[in-house]
């Protein structure tokens, strides 16, 4: 009856035994992470898939893709896209990767994994509210593909959905009916398991760090993951009403977003009043906080796995953080420059271009501290760390047109263009992808107990890094001249030059997407017939490379907890196991510098 | 160069005892190791994750209260189709019951508190106010249910105008926390029944449950101005 132990909630006196709850309906956080991990693998590739199509249909409009009826009972007749079919396979391309890979894998994936291993706990404070979230998650991903199945076909209208066609029914297109009230169902719930995420990683966090670990001795990852559980936490509360009105609209007649006297297909709709620049508004106040869901834990990751393979800390590690922390404020100032077009205010425009080209300054920094970390290091060359390498280029790459749009003059030009496909493609989704491998190549032999194959990795690696850049820097010259996105086919006179570079990519998109499947070869091979790993392969510091076992015993650490007595990149100094100290060693070095 | 001391640094007991079952770091007040070379012992104390995951939950019912407002607030400037609407009297009645549900929890947590630090022998009474506390929060409920019918009957539905779909929208999410609230109560009141409550459970408990009252003094405020 007296205020036990916080704690004993958590406690795991035995392990699972039964199936389902041991790999199903499991409260362990390892699990959840793997199943998370699991989802995204098979988003990415349904994700993946669909852009195959879709690139094809760009670079040979009228070739017959054998079987694509299959996915679509009038999209395709004769095996050949139309063009609402095209916008369909496009909206969901894009829904899956940025919401069920790029959100889960590195966030609630690895996350879920790690953190709490990170931070010396057993386990995260509210189990059942983790279980829950991955499986509201997973029927959320279940209720989207679905959208293929039912009625005709999944929404058209792009994972923005920006009303009034959002709004209005089918009379908008196919799959403006059915596919938009399954579209806002599933991403409605994804945003109530990711705000179960948050508030597991907000209080592991704050609440669960063992004895001995302050909050900056929290590695970069566990940071990055803390901040972006901080950000999505306003974003998807906010996400979640803008799809129940959006459902309304669809299912009970109101009007919030849709306006008087809207005339479709010479129907007058039904609906009046509406403001569909609300829409705009509420979807990018998450919409924005979202791209750097998707990048900063790659940011965390990729600094955490660069440093294990420098054998030296970063320049700074606090400025790592606050940079992160400043992309994280920011990135809820800066959402309007997505409507710069949107006919909002000249004023507010201005008003939203200058935080836009703040926040190149967090970036910027980071950049600056990885590059400047790298200059004179003796870099270990393995999948994990030139994957990270990749991430820093692509974010470079793909930041550096950040600067063009963030200027309203010049985005009114290149809005609705390949140029912006481009960019995002490159700063926020292949960099993003980048982070993931590079945390996969980094904590598999922890997650499974097994070492991955480096070889097959680094073809991976340059396959990808090669072919990525084949695909996606095209695109801004194809966005410079004039070639508008989201077209099915290029017609017009100045867009029927490009449809050569359109077949390039798309032959480039072909060769990196079958280099993927080296990665899932590797994968799957690794997990059962892999090299057994031993228990600190990378010769690391923080404190999932202390764990007892490989992978970690369900409760983490065994009997006792870990006591932490160093900050957490201790390299470059020399103990008794070599040039780094574990943060759980009681062991006293000296270094170089003692910086926080 | 390097020297290698191989005694570890003491680690200081927590300074309150009755914590100290709790050696993770939650609960327990934590004296930092000292890092190397920097001698200066960090004394941070974690409060029990419910403490922290309370707020957290708090703060994202309040972004989402905040997106429906300034939807509403776009939404009555975007056409001239915003009418006046009477707000049903029920709902002044149903705030009395909200504020009074308040009062009686908090009256149960200082039982409930006065029992477990041992100023009182047995939880009965504590356990009353936690079932009037969930009485008066179903009642309240129920007349929000009333409410809906009264606008009914006046054919005002959701789809009827702007202002009645914010009415209904925003009272019935905010009907919907309130019924998670009643959940939580109820998983508050079996814990003590079973004498397994935390007090960090109640103390969250009650927290949201007292916001769930401020979120409706703060709606009925909100649809009273603009409505």
């Amino acid at each position: 009856m007296h205020d036990m132990s916080a704690h004993a909630h958590v406690a795991h006196p035995a392990p699972p035994t039964s199936f389902i709850r041991k790999y199903i309906f499991s409260l362990d956080h390892k699990v959840i992470g793997k199943q998370y991990y699991g989802l995204a693998l098979v988003a990415v590739l349904v994700g993946m898939f669909l852009s195959w199509l879709m690139r094809i249909h760009l670079g040979w409009t009228n070739l017959a893709i054998p079987g694509l009826h299959l996915l679509s009972s009038n999209g395709a007749p004769g095996n050949v896209m139309t063009p609402e079919f095209y916008l369909q396979l496009m909206t969901m391309h894009a829904t899956i990767m940025v919401f069920f890979v790029l959100t889960t894998a590195p966030f609630a994936g690895f996350g879920n994994f790690f953190l709490p291993i990170q931070v010396g706990a057993e386990d995260m404070p509210f189990p059942r509210f983790n279980m829950m979230s991955f499986w509201v998650t997973f029927v959320a991903f279940v209720v989207l593909v679905s959208s293929f199945f039912v009625g005709d076909g999944p929404t058209l209208g792009g994972w923005t959905q920006y009303a009034p066609l959002s709004a209005v029914g089918s009379v908008a297109g196919p799959g403006e009916g059915t596919g938009v009230v399954l579209w806002a169902t599933s991403i409605a719930l994804f945003c109530v398991g990711q705000l179960l995420g948050a508030l597991n990683f907000i209080t592991t966090t704050l609440d669960m760090r063992t004895r001995g670990m302050s909050l900056w001795r929290l590695p970069l990852s566990a940071w990055a993951w803390f901040i972006t559980s901080c950000m999505g936490l306003a974003a998807f509360a906010v996400l979640m009403p803008a799809c129940i009105l959006l459902i309304l609209d669809h299912v009970a007649g109101t009007s919030f977003f849709v306006p008087s006297n809207l005339v479709i297909s010479d129907q007058v709709q039904p609906h009046s009043g509406g403001s569909t620049l609300l829409w705009q508004h509420l979807f990018w106040f998450f919409g924005h906080p979202e791209v750097y869901v998707a990048i900063v834990p790659g940011m965390g990751i990729i600094s955490h796995v660069l440093i294990t393979s420098m054998r030296k800390p970063l320049l700074s590690h606090r400025v790592v953080v606050y940079s992160m922390g400043a992309l994280a404020v920011l990135s809820y100032m800066v959402y309007g420059h997505h409507m710069f077009v949107s006919g909002m205010n000249p004023i507010s425009s201005l008003a939203f271009s200058f935080p836009t080209l703040i926040i190149t300054i967090p970036s910027t920094i980071l950049v600056l501290i990885w590059l400047g970390s790298l200059y004179g290091a003796r870099l270990r060359i393995t999948s994990a760390s030139l994957f990270a390498l990749g991430f820093v280029s692509m974010f470079i790459s793909g930041g550096v047109s950040g600067f063009f749009l963030a200027q309203p003059s010049v985005d009114i030009m290149l809005h609705a263009t390949y140029f912006v496909v481009g960019h995002f493609h490159m700063v926020m989704g292949v960099a993003a992808m980048f982070g993931i491998f590079a945390g996969t190549y980094f904590w598999f032999p922890k997650m499974f107990g097994r070492m991955m194959n480096e070889t097959l990795g680094k073809i991976h690696f340059w396959c990808s890094f090669v072919g990525t850049y084949c695909i996606f820097m095209p695109f801004h010259y194809l966005g410079m001249a004039g070639n508008v996105r989201r077209y099915q086919a290029f017609v017009n006179d100045y867009t029927q030059p490009l449809i050569p570079l359109h077949r390039f990519i798309t032959v480039a998109a072909l060769f990196t997407g079958a280099a993927q499947l080296i990665f899932v070869y590797n994968l799957i091979h690794s997990r059962f017939w892999g090299k057994p790993a031993p228990d600190n392969p990378w010769q690391a510091t923080s404190l999932e490379w202390s764990t007892p076992s490989t992978p970690p015993p369900h409760n983490n650490f065994g009997d006792k907890l870990p006591e932490v007595y160093h900050d957490p990149y201790q390299y470059g100094v020399e103990s008794s196991v070599g040039d780094y100290v574990m943060q759980a060693s009681p062991e006293q070095v000296e270094t170089a510098q003692d910086e926080a | 160069m390097a020297t290698t001391v191989h005694e570890p640094p003491k680690i200081e007991k927590g300074r309150d005892a009755s914590r100290l079952a709790s050696n993770s770091g939650n609960g327990g007040g934590r004296n930092l190791v000292p890092s190397v070379g920097d001698l200066r012992a960090v004394k941070d104390y974690a409060p029990p994750p419910a403490s922290t995951g309370i707020w957290v939950v708090l703060a994202s019912i309040t972004m989402t209260f905040l997106a429906f407002t300034s939807a509403l607030i776009v939404r009555q400037g975007s056409a001239l189709d915003w009418r006046h609407l009477v707000l049903p009297r029920i709902l002044y009645l149903n705030t009395l019951v909200l504020l009074a549900s308040s009062v009686a929890l908090e009256v149960a947590r200082r039982k409930v508190g006065a029992f477990m630090s041992g100023r009182r022998s047995q939880v009965a009474s504590p356990a009353r106010w936690l079932y009037i506390t969930l009485f008066l929060g179903l009642f309240f409920v129920f007349g929000q249910y009333l409410a809906w019918l009264q606008l009914r009957s006046q054919g005002l539905y959701l789809a009827t105008n702007p202002n009645s779909s914010f009415f209904y929208v925003l009272t019935a999410m905010h009907a919907l926390h309130v019924l998670g609230g009643l959940g939580g109560l109820m998983r508050v009141i079996r814990r003590l029944n079973q004498s397994i409550l935390r007090k960090s459970t109640l103390d969250a408990t009650s927290r949201y449950w007292h916001f769930m009252d401020v979120l409706w003094v703060y709606l009925l405020l909100l649809l009273w101005m603009k409505l």
